[in-house]
């Protein structure tokens, strides 16, 4: 079974066209790999779908405005696997 | 239907919130100053307009599933697929699935047809936020009026 990390790391891989050996968790989705917001969507989309979860998008970007939160948080990547995974687990509760 | 004034869809037949599904109705116009460009001799409803009464219809299912809280805009058009001519006179039946409501975002499956005929079809994502304006909610809840939308089908839900 793969991790979350592994794919989210497809995904992203798949819908911008990126190396999938260029994908690190390391990787912060927007700086290093300069995702828009309109491709995230697609990537939020596919996450939704794969983990049957719905990203808080809104929340997160809420968050970083109002300087509550850093785009790290949310944004690298085994972060964001974090919060899927956290999100999953609140799911099955 | 107006195009010029981007009034694309003439009467909301069917909304269920359940199923998550919409359907619409529009005639195209006899006569229309873009038929004059599009085509000279040869009048077509462009393809873009096709697309655009597909995002109309959907907006009001999501305007619908949020209760007239969000707002949502046309961000991208995937798997467009203009499958026959629609000229003058001609009436529409749009229909619209909501696939994915997701954070700030949704999803739908759309498509048109006339007389039974596929028209188009594509899936088509929204931005989707709250009105940028009180003005503007208030505007869209009178077109709302106008196009015939089923208020008591928000209370169901």
């Amino acid at each position: 079974m793969s991790s979350t990390f592994d794919t989210i790391a497809n995904i992203i891989a798949e819908t911008c066209d990126i190396p999938r050996e260029s994908i690190k968790p390391e990787s912060h989705a927007i700086n290093d790999l300069g995702i828009d917001s309109l491709d995230f969507l697609d990537i939020a989309f596919a996450i939704d779908k794969a983990f049957g979860i719905k990203l808080p998008l809104e929340q997160w970007t809420q968050e970083v405005n109002d300087g509550k939160a850093t785009t790290d948080q949310y944004f690298v990547l085994k972060n964001l696997a974090a919060r899927i995974d956290e999100l999953v687990a609140a799911k099955g509760t | 239907m107006r195009i010029e004034y981007f009034q694309l869809i003439d009467q909301i037949v069917e909304l269920d919130l359940d199923d998550r599904k919409i359907r619409t109705e529009a005639t195209v116009p006899t006569t229309s100053t873009i038929f004059e460009g599009h085509f000279p001799g040869y009048p077509l409803m462009p393809g873009v307009l096709l697309i655009e009464a597909m995002a109309q219809s959907s907006g009001w299912l999501v305007v619908a599933a949020t209760r007239f809280e969000r707002m949502p805009f046309l961000a991208a058009v995937k798997e467009a697929k203009l499958r026959s001519f629609v000229t003058p006179g001609q009436t529409l039946s749009i229909t619209a699935e909501l696939q994915h409501e997701g954070s700030g975002y949704a999803i739908t499956d759309a498509r048109i047809a006339s007389m039974g005929k596929a028209i188009c079809d594509a899936t088509l994502t929204f931005s989707v936020m709250p009105f940028p304006s009180a003005e503007m909610n208030k505007r869209m809840r009178e077109t709302a009026e106008r196009i015939g939308f089923p208020m008591e089908a928000l209370a169901d839900g």
